[in-house]
């Protein structure tokens, strides 16, 4: 009940403020619009619908990582979080209050990047719909990143590691915007030992039907999610006790 | 009955001794007010008394209850109105009292009934649809003390409730926080001399960590020779007394 309570309050914080939603909407859609205007004019493999949406639905995601770490960092500083602490609620509300309200709305970015991109033309199947589903553990991954970060960081040092250095690291080292086989050497190597490359190469093989390779992928975003909010755990833990 | 029995209550922050060796008592339906300049230790206090900060030394007793041993339960009888306005400010004014009332656990007609009793004792009718982050400090203020009150607590700490207010609303408060008086014990913190004469039973005056003294506002005007506990806490706090 006080989870539940508490995740609906940051749910309300989160998507009352316009400029989150337009990252969140507004970003995917205007990216999917510009590249399939290049894509129209200029074809490339690379920038195919069923190829193109699941990266950006996956580079929109990045942006829950900005949402939970500045809303934690915020409150973390402020008198609101002193008189919560002084209520019964426990670490567990205050961890799972702050996840679970960001899985439906990276579950509803996910949606609108592919209606979006099925205005444009992309050809609707169940793949899309299974997709959508695998979006809980990439944004698990996002989430996790941002507890981390709101645990440990103001708000200032939210707004540049994971608004400008983090969006920037995953677009690059995710193969969404160029095939990181042009680089190869270690540039690739980096890539493929983050989980951002794993993430959308599990979408988009989810979205082509190729499900073998589904799995692998999926490890590695499961395990550094897994990994990302054990760490993240622990540190909001400790910065309470010290509060 | 005693509401607080602070026993030896210390905090030390590294080189620095925030509270020190304090003790004393506060009776159940008291306002007791801490006074002190800066870094004197009220707010360090209040803090460990609250459960948010562990003491280095000592203990304290609220309602019997240890805060150091069963602080889950003192939490349940307890509320804070800290410093600044702690509230969402992304929720309206009555999604603000209705997120307090789903923390503590309140059924719907419960939550009903103690958003419209707090509504209409803290006067928040006029405001109640807009959002926290809107209003100006003094309504803040004022749903800040509301969202303290929801949990219906026995013991209720105002860390400056008034701090920055104009003269109007520092007087609207007053009036509620007198209101208060006698049904909840109160412990307020106030760098305005006036406003703890006003409103106090008590008052502890507090300087580098230490209890100066600890007495009712007549006396401690009586024992310095002074008409105003202005003059009597500047004459404490330099020494002239203690």
């Amino acid at each position: 009940m006080r989870m539940i309570t508490f995740a609906k309050r940051n749910f309300k914080e989160i998507v009352r403020d316009p400029l989150n939603l337009a990252f969140l909407f507004g970003f995917p859609v205007v990216l999917l619009l510009l590249l399939s205007a290049i894509q129209a004019n200029i074809p490339i493999s690379m920038f195919e619908l069923d190829h193109l949406t699941p990266g950006i639905m996956v580079f929109g995601l990045t942006f829950m990582t900005l949402f939970s770490a500045t809303l934690i960092s915020k409150d973390r500083h402020s008198s609101f979080m002193h008189r919560l602490y002084t209520t019964p609620m426990t670490s567990a509300d205050f961890i799972l209050g702050y996840t679970l309200p960001l899985i439906p709305i990276a579950i509803l970015e996910g949606v609108a990047c592919y209606i979006f991109a099925a205005i444009l033309g992309l050809e609707w199947n169940i793949n899309i719909l299974i997709s959508v589903l695998f979006i809980i553990p990439i944004a698990l991954l996002y989430i996790g990143i941002g507890l981390l970060c709101g645990s440990i960081l103001n708000d200032k040092q939210v707004g540049g590691i994971c608004g400008a250095l983090l969006t920037n690291v995953s677009a690059w080292l995710s193969g969404i915007w160029f095939d990181l086989d042009l680089i190869g050497g270690v540039f690739k190597n980096v890539a493929y030992a983050l989980p951002f490359v794993h993430a959308v190469e599990m979408e988009r093989a989810i979205v082509s039907g190729n499900f073998e390779n589904v799995w692998i992928h999926l490890l590695w975003v499961l395990g550094y999610a897994t990994v990302l909010i054990a760490v993240a755990i622990f540190l909001f833990l400790k910065q309470m006790k010290r509060q | 009955m005693d509401s607080i029995r602070i026993e030896g209550l210390s905090k030390q922050y590294r080189d620095v001794l925030a509270v020190d060796n304090l003790s004393l008592t506060i009776k159940e339906g008291e306002l007791f007010s801490l006074l002190g300049l800066n870094g004197a230790g009220k707010t360090t206090t209040i803090k460990m008394l609250s459960c948010l900060s562990t003491p280095s030394g000592g203990d304290a007793y609220l309602l019997g209850k240890s805060i150091l041993r069963d602080s889950a339960y003192v939490k349940s009888f307890i509320a804070v109105s800290p410093q600044e306005s702690a509230v969402a400010p992304g929720l309206s004014v009555h999604e603000n009292l209705e997120l307090m009332c789903g923390i503590h656990g309140f059924t719907k007609e419960k939550r009903c009934a103690k958003i419209n009793e707090l509504t209409a004792l803290l006067n928040l009718g006029g405001v109640i649809k807009r959002k926290a982050g809107k209003l100006s400090g003094g309504w803040q203020r004022r749903l800040s003390i509301a969202m303290a009150l929801i949990s219906e607590p026995k013991i209720l700490f105002l860390d400056e409730p008034t701090l920055g207010l104009d003269v109007i609303a520092r007087s609207e408060l007053w009036e509620i926080i007198r209101a208060l008086k006698g049904n909840i014990t109160i412990i307020l913190t106030t760098h305005y001399m006036e406003e703890a004469e006003a409103l106090s039973d008590r008052i502890a005056i507090m300087k580098d960590g230490r209890l100066l003294t600890c007495d009712t506002p007549d006396a401690i005007k009586e024992s310095t020779g002074e008409n105003s506990i202005e003059n009597a806490f500047i004459k404490i706090v330099k020494g002239a007394i203690i």
